[in-house]
């Protein structure tokens, strides 16, 4: 694992996030030690998506900080780049990219200085076969299994997970938690957004509900209701 | 060494997928044939009025083309999720940027500059001119381009983008055309181009730190 991962810590606090007009969570706190896995549950809408992209920094936080070693992350957004992976809805697959220019492009943005690397990820997610094939023709499951090999392609030691398993069959998600498994063995962190169906051993719930908001603002009156 | 390998590695990925698709290059080049042939048909062949036309021809015409293509520049990327992870990347934000903006100008602004000549031969373009148009596209197309990515960047999401996007852009472009155009009439009427040629070189300076990183910023915005 690479130089710091060991002692490494990710954490928010009092974290609040508006999107569009409605504030979708606030208050909220996590963290996230070297070896930890945050697991986010709630229902559709209740901010999973919109807390992993804040923690990846694609979104600012209305209110509240994260942190990194006890350093704000908003001070270095590109060092903050550097420590992550993240995997949203989409795929991020070129469809006249072959699977091995898709997932090098991406490995070597990252840092990978050999494709040592990025052999063997298409290798553990069952993909080596497929490594000349375009990416137009890979089937959903292919493409989004295409996207996590990028997690193995080039080190970083935290992860962000959005809803990983869609489209995953069993054998690939049983992949997947094994891969999480050495990951957070070697040190490294993750985030899960998921409806439960992977298995993380002492994982931590977050359950988005709980900092949901229920009243909304009432511009007229200036006041909560 | 990672903001090269980046900046590398971006153009590479760019080029091979504008080969790929091929298509957008060729319809560049294409377009910008086919509306120029149109002019003889429209003014009418006599060759001293095309001739004093034809710079203004070729350089509002080769606006127009660069900026057919100027949409694909952020949309593809923004559409299938890879903008999100080019914004992740370690290296700043506008490298990646001005990767693309140059792998935009290498796929349409040099075939551009490639069909020029030919096509100012066909608008009985005075020899002397020939040149300096060479010297002026090569100066102002990549700051064509530039400008572009600021209008690409600012559309991504919005309906019906390409005409947002040409509403946003064709006043920027202005100075380039202005200038362009100047040069090629000077070096034609046997005067020297050089001011002409500087003021597009400014503006390529300008253009070179000051739209990428507005481009960033407009990109970051979009994904939010």
């Amino acid at each position: 694992m690479r130089n710091g991962t060991l002692t490494s810590s990710f954490a928010g606090t009092s974290l609040t996030c508006v999107r569009g007009e409605r504030v979708v969570f606030t208050g909220l706190d996590f963290s996230l030690n070297a070896g930890d896995a945050l697991i986010l549950l709630g229902p559709n809408g209740s901010g999973k998506s919109s807390l992993l992209r804040l923690m990846a920094g694609l979104i600012r936080p209305a209110a509240g900080e994260l942190s990194w070693n006890g350093e704000a992350v908003a001070a270095d957004r590109e060092r903050h780049a550097g420590r992550i992976h993240y995997v949203g809805h989409h795929d991020a697959i070129k469809p006249v990219l072959t699977v091995i220019e898709n997932l090098a492009f991406w490995a070597r943005l990252h840092g990978a200085e050999s494709d040592d690397k990025t052999d063997a990820a298409l290798e553990r997610l069952g993909l080596d076969h497929l490594a000349g094939t375009p990416g137009k023709l890979l089937s959903a499951g292919q493409k989004r299994r295409l996207n996590l090999a990028r997690l193995l392609a080039a080190p970083a030691p935290l992860w962000l997970l959005d809803e990983p398993s869609v489209a995953l069959d069993r054998a690939s998600v049983r992949v997947l938690e094994e891969i999480i498994a050495e990951h957070r063995a070697g040190g490294g962190m993750v985030a899960v957004s998921t409806h439960a169906d992977i298995d993380l051993p002492g994982g931590r719930e977050l359950q988005m509900a709980d900092y949901a908001v229920t009243a909304t603002w009432n511009a007229e009156l200036g006041t909560w209701l | 060494m990672a903001l090269g390998a980046t900046f590398a590695g971006v153009i590479r990925r760019e080029l091979r997928l504008a080969l790929r698709q091929g298509s957008d290059s060729i319809m560049v080049v294409t377009f910008f044939v086919l509306t120029v042939v149109l002019f003889p048909f429209g003014i009418g062949p006599e060759v001293n009025i095309l001739e004093r036309v034809s710079a203004g021809i070729l350089w509002v015409t080769a606006l127009l083309a660069s900026m057919l293509s100027l949409d694909r520049l952020f949309q593809t990327d923004y559409d299938d999720g890879s903008l999100e992870l080019l914004t992740l990347t370690p290296t700043a934000m506008e490298i990646v940027v001005v990767a693309k903006i140059a792998a935009h100008w290498l796929t349409t602004g040099l075939p551009l500059i490639v069909a020029a000549p030919l096509l100012a031969v066909l608008l009985h373009m005075d020899g002397a001119g020939f040149v300096t148009l060479l010297l002026a596209m090569l100066l102002g197309t990549p700051s064509l381009s530039l400008i572009g990515s600021i209008g690409a960047a600012l559309v991504l999401g919005a309906r019906r983008g390409g005409v947002l996007l040409s509403l946003l852009i064709l006043p920027l472009y202005i100075p380039v055309l202005i200038f362009g155009v100047g040069a090629v009439d000077a070096a034609i009427h046997g005067f020297s181009p050089d001011a002409h040629l500087m003021v597009l070189g400014a503006l390529l300076l300008v253009a070179l730190p000051l739209c990428p990183w507005a481009a960033s910023a407009a990109v970051r915005q979009a994904i939010e």
